[in-house]
């Protein structure tokens, strides 16, 4: 009995996105839509057919990656909210080596695309950390601040130095064709950044299971004195969980470049940053289910068009939607199961039944 | 530099930064009671989308102040609710709740205001204060303003007054650094800083309502565009003291004052480069005033009875 009740309590994110998607059909049938057709269109424009599915993994690629940016960086006891800034800084990076190193054979220029843009995410992410453990500046606001100086360099590189001459608005010229990552889906957007994403989350969770760094991190995480006691050098550990996380955002926004976009436009990442907590908190941060949740929410953003399509309803129902479902997340960490209290609720119950049934029969 | 040059920076600057003074008042009175606030931006945002549909609705800028006040006095409650009530981590629900209002917003005014969304609402004009407004140079800074900019003066003694001069100020400041003494004296921890954080959000919503009633005029989606983690930042340089949240508030302004001149100024440059610097200022503030910072002890830690 009491295991059935701790299942309950493991699934509390499910029960959670009942309540959110309970509270999201109220809120079309208010503004007058009728939300069964509309979830309806939205999972069938999601994951019901061949186009819907690639336009989901096209999404799933950021959003995964910066998901699993964020639950690196909560398992290290820090909050990395600078994802969006790092997905930014890690397009701009590779795209610039994608458009102006030259003279290199095509392979050995892509890698080192994809590795300017991840390490550009994460020196940008390093930033934060430095600052939280050389001056105990709080990473937070440091990766706040960061992500607008990051959308607002992108923009002005997009619009100035890299622009395509002539271009309507700010993007630059096209990387060489022999650098965009290859696709998974004939005839589809869905490119191999997804792929990738999914073997980094198994990479992250064997490192957070089993290596020696994974632990240090986890231990500063969860004790950063025992893990001080423990011999572990916390500041180090500090920058370096920034460090990582950032390269994840970085990859992201270098994925997204290389493989669907193939130019730095500005404004490029439609929040993406923000959708990785979202998925961080649904996986209740293990790196495998992340790229469940990942899968899930990237379905509801790229099934938002198709849904606005078939019925009408503005897509942006779909943002309040992943509004309430964030919310009601959020809210579902506060019951963690106990296992004494409801030891003691069962025991009490069993007594209770074990005296009825002594009692003389007559009280029947 | 001329001196009407600078009357005019200076009075832009200081139009920048009412809503920053506002939110980072806001800050300070919920941190001090022992939460963080980072829902803030969203307060902002919903403060001055409840303006719009507000002043939309009613067509009168007061009801949209009302409607700002309240849509941001809710997002307080959820906030308290989350954070103090069910305890999760703070700045886990703030932020959440930020997401929320961004998707809930751009949803709403798509719905409600629909086609009327780009067209300018009624807001409060400009009330120059008799006699004040005379005064040579700081006369047309500082007394020839909106009515709301008149009340950021004076929220900044009242927050300071409240907070460091009055029983209850004691209390709030015991409840953000030994919430146990705040306990044992008989007073109700989770109480006051369910009211702090209804307050501090409802301030964030002025905030998002002086930007709508007497800035801008219309409501565009994520119009808050971080004003809110600026907030954050002159909190802490600020020493979580109204007084010095509101100072940084005036630099930050002056340094948005800055970039939009430098904007106009040299339209051939891509004017996201100007943009940056708000930024960059408050981030290098920030290293430059920190080794001395002493945040609320008890900040972000969920605040639990013992002996239960």
């Amino acid at each position: 009995m009491i295991r059935i009740v701790a299942t309950l309590y493991a699934l509390r994110t499910v029960w959670a996105l009942f309540l959110a998607f309970g509270l999201g059909a109220l809120l079309i049938a208010v503004s007058g839509g009728n939300p069964l057709s509309a979830y309806s269109a939205l999972i069938e424009g999601a994951f019901l057919d061949y186009w819907g599915i690639s336009g989901t993994l096209v999404k799933m690629s950021p959003i995964l990656l910066a998901g699993l940016a964020v639950i690196l960086s909560l398992r290290g006891g820090l909050l990395n909210l600078g994802v969006e800034g790092q997905i930014y800084m890690g397009g701009l990076f590779s795209s610039s080596v994608a458009l102006y190193v030259t003279g290199l054979p095509t392979l050995l220029h892509l890698v080192l695309a994809i590795l300017a843009g991840a390490l550009a995410g994460g020196v940008w992410g390093m930033i934060a950390g430095l600052l939280k453990a050389k001056r105990g500046i709080n990473e937070v606001i440091v990766t706040l601040l960061l992500n607008f100086v990051a959308i607002n360099l992108v923009s002005y590189f997009a619009g100035g130095p890299m622009m395509q001459e002539g271009a309507p608005y700010p993007y630059s010229e096209e990387i060489p064709e022999g650098l965009f990552l290859p696709i998974i889906l004939p005839m589809t957007d869905a490119h191999l950044g997804v792929v990738l994403g999914v073997v980094l989350a198994v990479v992250l969770w064997v490192l957070l299971r089993s290596s020696t760094l994974g632990f240090g991190l986890d231990l500063v995480g969860r004790n950063p004195q025992a893990a001080h006691y423990a011999g572990v050098n916390v500041g180090h550990t500090v920058i370096m969980t920034m460090f990582l996380s950032g390269t994840l955002g970085g990859l992201a926004g270098s994925f997204e470049v290389l493989g669907l976009k193939h130019r730095l436009y500005h404004l490029f990442s439609a929040g993406f940053g923000f959708d990785g907590i979202v998925v961080a908190f649904m996986a209740q941060l293990n790196p495998l289910m992340s790229v469940v949740t990942a899968f899930f929410l990237s379905g509801l953003k790229s099934g938002a068009l198709m849904m606005q399509r078939a019925i009408g309803l503005e897509s942006t129902v779909v943002d309040a939607v992943i509004g309430i479902v964030i919310i009601c997340v959020a809210a579902s960490q506060a019951f963690v199961f106990k296992a004494d209290q409801w030891r003691a609720w069962f025991s009490r119950r069993q007594r209770l039944d074990a005296a009825l049934a002594a009692q003389p029969q007559e009280t029947r | 530099m001329d001196l009407a040059f600078l009357t005019d920076f200076l009075a832009s600057s200081l139009r920048l930064s009412i809503p920053l003074v506002f939110a980072a008042i806001g800050v300070v009175w919920a941190e001090r009671s022992g939460v963080f606030n980072i829902a803030i931006e969203g307060c902002i945002l919903g403060g001055a989308f409840g303006a719009a549909i507000g002043t939309w609705w009613f067509g009168d800028p007061l009801g949209g102040l009302l409607m700002a006040l309240v849509v941001a006095g809710l997002l307080g409650l959820l906030l308290g609710g989350l954070a103090v009530g069910l305890g999760i981590h703070q700045l886990v629900a703030g932020i959440a709740i930020n997401l929320l209002v961004s998707g809930m917003t751009a949803y709403l005014a798509r719905q409600i205001l629909g086609a009327s969304a780009t067209a300018p609402l009624p807001g409060f004009g400009v009330w120059p204060i008799p006699l004040l407004s005379a005064l040579p140079f700081v006369g047309p800074i500082l007394f020839i303003q909106g009515p709301l900019a008149y009340l950021a003066y004076l929220a900044v003694p009242l927050a300071w007054w409240l907070l460091y001069r009055t029983p209850w100020g004691l209390l709030l400041r015991a409840a953000g650094d030994q919430p146990m003494a705040v306990d044992t004296a008989g007073v109700d921890v989770q109480r006051l800083r369910y009211v702090s954080v209804i307050g501090s959000s409802m301030l964030g919503g002025l905030g998002g309502a002086y930007i709508v009633l007497s800035q801008v005029h219309v409501f565009t989606e994520n119009m808050s565009a971080g004003k809110g983690f600026i907030a954050l930042g002159a909190v802490i340089l600020g020493r979580w003291n109204p007084l010095g949240a509101a100072i940084a508030c005036l630099a930050f302004g002056m340094a948005d004052a800055t970039q939009l001149r430098l904007q106009f100024g040299s339209p051939d440059i891509p004017y996201q480069l100007f943009s940056t610097l708000p930024f960059i200022a408050a981030l290098v503030a920030l290293v430059l005033m920190s080794g001395k910072v002493h945040a609320p002890a008890a900040v972000g830690k969920k605040f639990e009875r013992s002996g239960k």
